[in-house]
C-alpha cells in the first residue's frame, strides 16, 4: 500500500538517506531495524511530509505524495506516532486525542466524541486520566497516549518510530501487544523499531537500514538466519 | 479622578497591546514587531480622522486592517526562522516601521495651521476626541468597550479549536505537524491577527494622546508589549490585564512617591515576580481555585 522508491532525502549537505526503495504491504507489519543515526526517523519524517525528499517518490495506494503537505498526507490515511512520544505535554489527554482528530474537518463531533470514547476503552488508564495534563504521564501512559492520538485520524497506515524506546520491559510488553490488536482490527503498520527480538514475534517483513540504504530485505526467517543481523542485532552466539 | 481616568486609559490601550503579542506567544514565536503594528494602526487612524475627516471607528478598522496585512506580508518570511533569529527579524522590522514614520511628511492645511505628520517632529493635532466633545470618562469607556470585546473574542478563540492549534504549535512543532497541523499557516494567521489587534491599540492611543511620534513606538514598547502576557502567564487572557495592572498600575504609578529608586525597584519587583511566579501571575493553579470558587458558590445557591 506504501511504496518508497529511490528517497534522497538531505539536511543541508548531507544525505541522510541515499536512495531508500521499500514498500509496505496492506494488512501487514513491516518492520523497520537500523542502528542510531541509519536515517530510520528522517524516513519517517519523509514520509508524513515534514521533510521533503530531495529525489525519489513516496506513493500511498497507487496515489503519489511525494512532497505533499503533512495535513494532506494525514487525510491521505498516514499517521505518525513520532519518536519521543511528542504529546503536548501541557494539554489535556482529552485536547492531545482531540488534537488527534484535527484533520478530520468532515467528521461530525459525535463521531469524533465517539472514537475517543474508542480509545478510552482501548487504553483504559488513559480515561483514568483524562483531565489530567499530558506531561504528567507516565512514559508508557504517555507512549499509549501518542498511539491513540495518532488514531483519532483513522488511519489506514499507522507509522510507528521506536515506540519501545526508554521504557521498561514490561511496558515494552505492553506496547507490542497494541501493535498487535491494532493489526488484527485491520490496521497496517510500519514500525521501527531497535528491540530486534519484540519485532521478531510480531512483525511479517524486516528491512534493515543502515547509513542511509537498505541492505537487507526479507521474511524473519531469513532474518533469523542472516548472520550480521544475528550478531549486530540479536546476539546470538556464532554456532561455527 | 481625570488622573485615575488617565490610568484607566492607559491600562486599557496597553492591556490591548498585550493581547496582541499573547495571540503570537500561543504559537511559540516571540515577536518584537508589536510596537510596529501599533505605530502603523496609530498613524493611520489619525491621518484618516485628522486629515480625512472619517469617523474614529472605521478609521481604527482601516488602520488594523493594514497593520494586519502587513503582519501577513511580513510573517511569510520572518516566521520561517524561530527564536533567537526571530528576534532579530522582528526587532529589525519594528525599527523599520519607526524610522518610516521619522521620515515620514504629509501635512496639509486645515485652516491656519499645517496638520499631518511632520517627520522627526511628529503628528500633533490629533484633536478627533475634543473636537466632537468626547469627555476623559467617554473615551475611557471607549477603550473599555473594544478591550472588553477584544478578550472575550480571544477567551472564546482560546477554548475554541483555534486556540488548541495554536497552543499546539507552541508546544511541539513536529507532534503539531504529525497530526496533520500546518505550521507556516497557523503562525502567520496568529501573527496577522496579533498585527490587527496591536493596530486597534495604535488607533485608540493616537487619539487618546493626541500627539504621536517615531519615539513612541521604540523597541521598548515592543518590550513592553511581550512583557504582559509573559508575567501574566499564558494560561488564558486575564493574565494580561493583571499584569498590566501590575506593572502600570502599581510598579509605575504606585511608587512614584520613590523618586528616583523606582526605576530600580520597578526592575527589581518584575524579577521578583517573575521567580515567585515563574508561570505567570495567573497560572493554572490560580485559574482552578478561582473556578472552585465559583462553582461551590453556585452549588450552595443551588441548595
Amino acid at each position: 500500500m506504501l511504496e518508497v522508491q529511490d528517497v534522497v532525502t538531505a539536511y543541508g549537505k548531507i544525505e541522510a538517506l541515499k536512495g531508500v526503495t521499500l514498500r509496505v504491504g496492506e494488512g501487514q507489519i513491516t518492520c523497520l531495524l537500523g542502528p542510531n543515526g541509519a536515517g530510520k526517523t528522517t524516513l519517517m519524517l519523509t514520509i508524513t511530509g515534514i521533510l521533503k525528499p530531495r529525489r525519489g517518490s513516496v506513493r500511498f495506494h497507487d496515489k503519489d505524495i511525494t512532497g505533499q503537505a503533512p495535513g494532506g498526507i494525514v487525510r491521505a490515511g498516514i499517521a505518525l506516532v513520532p519518536e519521543n512520544r511528542l504529546v503536548f505535554p501541557e494539554m489535556t489527554v482529552a485536547e492531545n486525542l482531540r488534537a488527534g482528530a484535527y484533520s478530520r474537518t468532515g467528521s461530525a463531533a459525535s463521531e469524533i466524541a465517539n472514537d475517543m470514547e474508542a480509545m478510552y476503552n482501548r487504553f483504559p488508564r488513559l480515561r483514568e486520566r483524562s483531565t489530567q495534563m499530558a506531561g504528567t504521564l507516565s512514559g508508557g501512559e504517555q507512549q499509549m497516549l501518542s498511539v491513540a492520538r495518532a488514531l483519532m485520524a483513522r488511519p489506514k497506515l499507522l507509522l510507528m518510530d521506536e515506540p519501545s524506546l526508554g521504557l521498561a520491559p514490561m511496558i515494552v510488553e505492553e506496547i507490542f501487544q497494541i501493535v498487535r490488536d491494532l493489526h488484527k482490527d485491520g490496521t497496517s503498520i510500519f514500525l521501527v523499531e531497535q528491540n530486534a527480538h519484540m519485532a521478531l514475534q510480531v512483525a511479517h517483513h524486516f528491512y534493515l537500514l543502515e547509513q542511509g540504504r537498505v541492505t537487507f530485505d526479507g521474511t524473519p526467517g531469513e532474518m533469523a538466519e542472516d548472520e550480521v543481523i544475528q550478531r549486530a542485532y540479536l546476539g546470538t552466539r556464532q554456532t561455527a | 479622578m481625570d488622573f485615575l481616568l488617565g490610568l484607566t486609559q492607559l491600562i486599557g490601550v496597553h492591556t490591548i497591546l498585550g493581547l496582541s503579542a499573547y495571540v503570537v506567544l500561543l504559537t511559540g514565536q516571540v515577536t518584537i514587531a508589536q510596537a510596529g503594528f501599533f505605530g502603523i494602526g496609530a498613524y493611520i487612524a489619525a491621518m484618516l480622522t485628522t486629515l480625512a475627516g472619517w469617523h474614529i471607528v472605521p478609521a481604527m478598522l482601516v488602520g488594523a486592517s493594514v497593520a494586519g496585512v502587513v503582519a501577513c506580508i511580513v510573517g511569510f518570511p520572518a516566521l520561517r526562522v524561530k527564536g533567537l533569529m526571530l528576534v532579530v527579524a522582528t526587532t529589525a522590522f519594528g525599527e523599520f516601521v519607526r524610522l518610516f514614520w521619522f521620515n515620514f511628511d504629509y501635512q496639509i492645511a486645515k485652516g491656519e495651521i499645517m496638520v499631518g505628520p511632520e517627520g522627526g517632529e511628529g503628528f500633533k493635532q490629533i484633536r478627533y476626541f475634543p473636537e466632537n466633545g468626547w469627555t476623559t470618562g467617554d473615551v475611557a469607556l471607549f477603550i473599555w468597550v473594544i478591550l472588553i470585546a477584544i478578550m472575550l473574542a480571544l477567551w472564546w478563540m482560546d477554548r475554541s479549536r483555534a486556540g488548541a492549534v495554536l497552543r499546539a504549535v507552541g508546544e511541539d512543532e513536529l507532534a503539531a505537524q504529525s497530526v496533520g497541523i500546518n505550521l507556516t499557516a497557523t503562525k502567520v494567521t496568529a501573527f496577522a491577527v496579533g498585527g490587527f489587534i496591536a493596530g486597534i491599540g495604535g488607533g485608540i492611543y493616537a487619539h487618546y494622546t493626541t500627539h504621536i511620534e517615531h519615539a513612541n513606538f521604540s523597541v521598548l514598547l515592543a518590550t513592553f508589549a511581550i512583557a504582559y502576557p509573559i508575567l501574566g502567564g499564558l494560561t488564558n487572557v486575564t493574565g494580561t490585564l493583571f499584569a498590566v495592572v501590575f506593572i502600570q498600575g502599581i510598579l509605575v504609578e504606585g511608587l512614584r512617591f520613590m523618586g528616583d529608586w523606582r526605576n530600580l525597584l520597578f526592575g527589581a519587583l518584575i524579577v521578583v515576580a517573575m521567580n515567585v511566579r515563574p508561570r505567570g501571575l495567573i497560572d493554572e493553579r490560580v485559574v482552578m481555585i478561582v473556578g472552585r470558587a465559583f462553582s461551590t458558590r453556585k452549588g450552595r445557591a443551588d441548595a
